[in-house]
């Protein structure tokens, strides 16, 4: 069964925001490390000259006319949010990085 | 250029790849119908696709996909007839799904390249692609601790440019972002206003020693939201870079922050949580498929490009390659030069200089001097045509043409009626002029000895003199001749 590391598995719970306690962690690594053991068996197969399948549905996309349709209202669009300040979402304070 | 850069640039070279966010100037968002719109109140324009509620589906906006296209084919890019949308994940409260919606390894775009002016001469700076994909929301700082966002920029249509790092310095970026700023007005596909961020651009910056081939630690600037700060924020990076690395040290690969306000950049210090995007193809939207309808619509939805027409200008008007940028960079005034040229009638395109000249140097001068747009100048394309037509026919000279232009700018009257209401017509009379010219001599016998005696050069002073007697009026070259004749006898 291939391995994964406490670090591999701290790495992926940090990138998917999920707080793990030591307990946690060390039953993920087994987990994932079954669920990548499986993964082997599937890499196994020969896919040369197999069309990656990405969609379930064998279709292209169909685009829609630049068409404006009514907005959320403001109230609606917040209702969800667990802080609102002048008509927005409000956050813990962040810095902008501006980045994408 | 900075004086803090001039001497670093003697070592070290640097090697500059732009990332540019174009927004699509569509009527609603990339993937739904909820409007676009600069300045609307927060959070009022979205729906449940960009607020990633469950059970919204994305459906990709066709307007959209015209307005790219023109780009990719104006840039001369491979359009992927079949390309396709991919995730990028990333958690931050402006993101509302958790991912954006982006293209990774199959782009609408690959190769092509952003055709610019620096440093007197033509280049030409290689693009990797040209993507599709979605804006975030805005965050602005609220109350205290918090942060506010207004998700009404969410899901609006992008295009992100990216350039090979074929730049080699801060000015030539500066250019660059110039000239695909002039390229998307030019195409319609955008209103590339950097101050509401329709245009934003992120550097990655890096140095090598001179000569040398492989490619040094880059940093990312980010934030970078005017024509000034590009070059400013670069200049800033590169003198940073140089101080690192002529101190010995080693340049860190990151991400930082361009304060254009304080002038310096700080670290965005990202990296204990190693930037991972996750990228996979999005299932909820099949792959985009360009038919030849779509690619033939946005070919013929081409105009004349700002550098097809600054080579023209070059080629077919004769006028200087600066000359053309500055006619160019402007579409009011590439289009007043045009226009003129068309009401040149048989001079034509052999008028074109002279008409440029005339239109950069006395009529934007006064202009720029109260304020107006070349568009609602008072001596409009068939005046300055008019004009220019009265030097080359040797009705005028260059000197009275300057006085015409200027009554005609401040009447609004035509250069031809100006000059025979006043009576500015040149003489061409030789006999006029002979008569004038013996006068001067005959009450300059001093001058006129001395220029006998071999001081040729004082012809400058009867040419002077004689243009003065007649009011700017006498034809110089002739004034210029019978002097010369006359002062000879």
């Amino acid at each position: 069964m291939p391995a994964l590391s406490r670090d591999e598995v701290e790495q992926l719970a940090l990138l998917a925001r999920l707080r793990l306690d030591d307990d946690e962690v060390e039953r993920m690594r087994e987990d994932l490390g079954a669920i990548l053991a499986h993964m082997d068996a599937l890499a196994a197969v020969d896919t040369a000259g197999v069309e990656p399948m990405t969609h379930a549905v064998p279709m292209d996309l169909r685009p829609r006319a630049d068409e404006v349709e009514p907005s959320l209202p403001q109230a609606v669009a917040l209702r969800g949010a667990p802080d609102v300040a002048d008509g927005a979402f409000q956050v813990p304070h962040i810095i902008d990085k501006a980045g994408r | 250029m900075s004086d803090a850069v001039a001497p670093v640039l003697r070592r070290w070279e640097p090697v500059i790849g732009l990332e540019v966010h174009v927004q699509l100037a569509t009527r609603s968002k990339a993937f739904s119908g909820s409007g676009v719109e600069f300045g609307a109140p927060p959070n009022s324009l979205t729906d449940p696709t960009v607020l990633g509620l469950p059970g919204a589906l994305p459906v990709y906006n066709a307007a959209a996909l015209a307005l790219a296209l023109r780009l990719g084919l104006a840039a001369g890019c491979t359009i992927r007839r079949r390309s396709r949308f991919a995730r990028k994940h990333y958690f931050y409260p402006d993101l509302p799904k958790g991912y954006q919606i982006s293209q990774y390894d199959e782009p609408l775009c690959e190769g092509g390249a952003i055709e610019l002016v620096c440093g007197g001469e033509r280049r030409r700076v290689p693009l990797t692609r040209i993507h599709l994909e979605e804006d975030a929301g805005k965050n602005v700082h609220g109350a205290g601790a918090t942060s506010l966002v207004d998700l009404n920029r969410a899901g609006v249509p992008l295009v992100e440019v990216v350039s090979e790092p074929a730049i080699t310095s801060a000015e030539e970026a500066a250019e660059y972002m110039r000239a695909l700023h002039l390229l998307v007005r030019t195409l319609g596909i955008s209103e590339a206003d950097m101050e509401k961020g329709q245009m934003r651009c992120d550097a990655n910056v890096s140095l090598r020693p001179r000569g040398a081939t492989t490619l040094g630690t880059r940093a990312e600037l980010k934030n970078i939201n005017s024509f000034r700060f590009v070059q400013k924020a670069i200049e800033h990076e590169i003198a940073r870079q140089a101080r690192i690395l002529d101190g010995g040290g080693a340049v860190v690969q990151e991400t930082r922050l361009w304060d254009g306000a304080a002038g310096t950049s700080q670290s965005l210090r990202g990296k204990e949580e190693a930037l991972d995007y996750r990228y996979f193809p999005d299932p909820d939207l099949p792959p985009l498929v360009v038919d030849d309808a779509t690619l033939d619509a946005a070919r013929a939805a081409l105009p004349e490009l700002p550098m097809t027409r600054l080579d023209r200008f070059v080629a077919t008007y004769g006028v200087s390659l600066d000359d053309a940028r500055t006619l160019v960079g402007d579409p009011a005034l590439a289009d007043f030069l045009d226009a003129a040229v068309a009401a040149s009638g048989a001079a034509g395109a052999r008028a074109g200089k002279a008409i440029a000249n005339w239109l950069l140097g006395d009529l934007l001068g006064m202009l720029n001097r109260d304020g107006r747009e070349v568009a609602a100048s008072p001596v409009g394309p068939a005046a300055l045509a008019a004009l220019v037509a009265l030097v080359d026919g040797d009705v005028i000279s260059g000197k009275i043409a300057k006085d015409v232009l200027a009554r005609a700018y401040a009447t609004g009257d035509a250069p031809d009626a100006i000059v025979e209401r006043e009576g500015l017509r040149q003489i061409t009379d030789t006999s006029a002029i002979e008569a004038i010219a013996r006068e001067l001599i005959a009450a300059n016998p001093k001058q006129a000895e001395q220029y006998r005696a071999g001081k040729t050069n004082l012809l400058g002073f009867f040419v002077g003199q004689l243009m003065k007697a007649s009011g700017g009026k006498a034809n110089p070259k002739l004034a210029s001749d019978l002097l010369t004749r006359l002062l000879s006898e």
